[in-house]
């Protein structure tokens, strides 16, 4: 929304003068400056040797895990049982299922006998209505293996932010082909205009003693399925 | 208003009118406020304690990484590059956030800063504000003024709200209640808690998962009913407009997501010039910062976006004595931290005495060369030398700031300025100038001074006599031998000694 009428405030006009006089003394400062050029030697995108389907999955897993992440390892033909076996071992029962989401992985887990109350985000959902649900299941963009980070980008089965903020459970799908070797690789496959979430764990803090502690704002569990096509 | 009305050319570089209120920068005179922080082992264990746990956890991520030594080097070239062209790079960036439904604000200096939040703030009807973490409205005293203007600034994140329930300061970048341990936290909890909200959960404990769940419960509905948040950033990237912000908890996403209104404070040398330069960055300020391979998480947002987050966010790029310092080719290296906190936890001298003797919210070795070159050496006069200039902190910068150097070239001005420079020193190091030039004025020189070893106590001078007790205020002098070398030299040469 670019047409708020900020722009003609009568505030505004000082800072502009700022503009002026911040740009100024910035390229005065600068002047003949001619730092080496950037040399990139660190290993970038596709950098070989790269890891083996496997091994990427591997370390993904450990990584989760390492951040106490729970993770099941599955086919993609069998997602819906991997979903609802967290969903249910959790006893969630209000949960969030974003647009986009693919009907097959909840298949089995909507019916009156699971118990499950599916709650779509067309209204939109209130925050009070995202506060009281159980858990969210979303599809991500992009898992990076070596840091054992997700990303989210507000796709098709992710929805807006808030949606894998406020419930307490966020189960996640990753699929074999959504997993990349480093942080590198991940960049070129996301856009920035999009509104990005990188997920590695649950929700942490280290403030106490520098002691690592999950749980504090975000969701305290993070449930991941890793599908392999085949 | 610290503004001019006509541009600033060169010559202008050092006349930009020194802000009325710099913020949080300076302090007590550094050896002072050591000496207090000195006397508190309380103070100390905590510290030290959870340095040692952070510099180990550091050191196993980084050794993860076979290329990071061309990470950093990259990680520093990179800012550099930004810095030389940084006039252009802010253009493109405030286009760009512009363009995608976001409102760009310059503000010269801490008071401009702080006036442009609160007129946000006012005209959004925010009495009440969310804030995220961060260093640069800290270091503009924002808190305090939106007070003054009647509005409640609340931290979010644990650490700045143990600080903010206890009344106290920030001690380090990363984790400001870095001096307080978990029963402190408790009591602190139990105390204020009920105060200004939802109170600490009765029979609560020190045990830090209870004490996370208490901060959990405490915050939960002013995230869910504030209509303002005001963050920090970690970087901005210039052609694409994106803003970030790393962080750990989820108090971060919820400012960032939930609230109507958003405004972020940044410095203007927290900008990168490509998407693609985030990759260094992304790789090297977890690894330095908490020691994690990433951490829990990351926002990036570009402007608006309709239905998702924000409807309104305004960007506010602050200078608050960037400039200056950019003018200083010695101290432009400074403007290249990405406020990890590395330095901090391998500093001799911080883990001893704390972030709170430095007196600036930037403490411990980048704060002692960032705080002097924002506020000027006169107003800081000794933290340039709150350093025993052992290197580790160069050491450990993800982004190669010579720190150890920078301290001595910042000395040097500290020594030069007549108003801030001893004179008494000034006038010893003459003298030792004049005695030094000339072989036979420093022979007799040294044969002179070994009078002077009757006044030593086991070995060493604990405090000399005016005007040379400005030495021994802060350190030993060791006694002169009864023999110098020179003469020892002499003896073995012309007696053909034993040696």
């Amino acid at each position: 929304m670019p047409d708020r009428q900020l722009v003609d405030t009568p505030f505004v006009p000082a800072t502009r003068t700022s503009r002026q006089a911040i740009l100024d003394r910035v390229r005065a400062a600068t002047a003949g400056f001619e730092p080496a050029p950037v040399r990139r030697d660190y290993r970038q995108a596709g950098a070989h040797p790269q890891p083996d389907p496997e091994t990427l999955l591997e370390v993904l897993i450990d990584r989760l895990v390492d951040y106490k992440a729970e993770v099941t390892q599955c086919a993609i033909t069998d997602v819906h049982t991997a979903v609802t076996a967290f969903l249910s071992a959790e006893e969630a029962v209000r949960v969030v299922v974003p647009d986009g989401f693919p009907d097959e992985w909840l298949a089995g887990s909507t019916d009156s006998e699971s118990g499950l109350v599916r709650l779509d985000d067309t209204g939109p959902l209130t925050v009070d209505e995202l506060d009281a649900a159980d858990g969210v299941v979303t599809t991500c963009a992009v898992a990076v293996a070596e840091t054992g980070t997700i990303v989210l980008d507000a796709g098709a089965g992710q929805g807006r932010r808030a949606l894998t903020l406020l419930p307490d459970l966020h189960v996640v799908v990753v699929t074999a082909d959504q997993v990349v070797a480093r942080v590198p690789d991940a960049l070129g496959r996301l856009d920035p205009r999009r509104p990005l979430t990188w997920i590695s764990g649950p929700s942490a803090t280290s403030d106490i003693e520098l002691n690592r502690v999950e749980g504090v704002h975000g969701p305290r569990r993070l449930r991941v399925v890793v599908a392999e096509s085949g | 208003m610290s503004t001019t009305d006509q541009p600033a050319g060169k010559a202008e570089i050092t006349q930009w009118p020194r802000a009325t209120n710099t913020g949080h920068l300076h302090g007590d005179y550094f050896p002072r406020a050591a000496r207090v922080a000195l006397a508190d082992p309380q103070l100390r264990r905590n510290i030290g304690n959870a340095t040692t746990i952070i510099r180990e956890k550091r050191g196993s991520v980084v050794a993860e990484l076979d290329d990071w030594a061309e990470l950093r080097a990259a990680g520093a070239a990179i800012k550099d590059a930004t810095m030389a062209d940084l006039g252009d790079h802010l253009e493109r960036l405030e286009t760009e956030v512009a363009a995608r439904g976001g409102v760009v604000h310059w503000a010269a200096d801490a008071d401009e800063a702080n006036r442009i939040v609160i007129e946000i703030a006012r005209r959004a009807e925010a009495r009440d504000v969310v804030k995220v973490k961060s260093m640069a409205t800290q270091e503009i005293g924002l808190n305090e003024a939106l007070a003054e203007a009647g509005i409640s600034a609340w931290e979010t994140d644990l650490a700045e709200l143990i600080v903010q329930l206890g009344d106290d300061m920030p001690s380090h970048i990363l984790v400001p209640a870095i001096h307080r341990n978990r029963s402190e936290i408790r009591d602190i909890f139990r105390r204020e808690m009920g105060n200004v909200g939802v109170p600490a959960p009765d029979g609560l404990t020190d045990d830090p998962p209870a004490l996370a769940e208490a901060a959990r419960i405490h915050l939960r509905n002013r995230f869910l009913t504030t209509d303002m948040a005001i963050s920090g950033a970690n970087f901005g990237v210039a052609e694409t407009g994106t803003v970030m912000v790393v962080e750990s908890e989820g108090n971060g996403r919820m400012c960032l997501t939930l609230p109507r209104v958003l405004v972020t404070v940044m410095g203007i040398e927290k900008l990168i010039p490509t998407w693609r330069d985030l990759e260094v960055y992304l790789q090297l300020l977890p690894r330095s910062s908490t020691g994690e391979r990433m951490n829990p998480y990351t926002t990036m947002w570009t402007g608006v976006t309709q239905g998702d987050g924000p409807e309104e966010f305004h960007l506010v790029l602050l200078d608050n004595g960037r400039s200056t310092i950019l003018a200083d080719p010695e101290g432009r290296p400074a403007l290249r931290c990405i406020r990890c906190s590395a330095c901090l936890n391998v500093c001799p001298v911080y883990e001893r005495t704390g972030g709170h003797a430095y007196g600036s919210i930037y403490p411990g070795p980048i704060g002692a060369v960032l705080s002097p070159q924002l506020t000027g050496v006169a107003d800081n006069p000794s933290l340039p030398f709150a350093s025993t200039l052992c290197g580790a902190c160069y050491e450990v910068c993800p982004v190669a700031i010579d720190i150890p150097t920078m301290l001595v070239s910042l000395r040097a001005k500290v020594a030069a300025d007549p108003d801030s420079g001893d004179a008494r020193e000034r006038a010893v190091f003459r003298s030792a100038a004049w005695a030094m030039s000339r072989p036979q004025r420093w022979t007799r020189l040294l044969r002179l001074m070994r009078l002077g070893r009757f006044l030593a106590r086991r070995g060493s001078f604990r405090n000399l006599p005016p005007p040379f007790n400005g030495w021994t205020a802060t350190r030993d002098l060791p006694a002169p031998p009864d023999q110098s070398f020179r003469d020892w030299w002499t003896a073995q040469r012309d007696g053909g000694g034993d040696a």
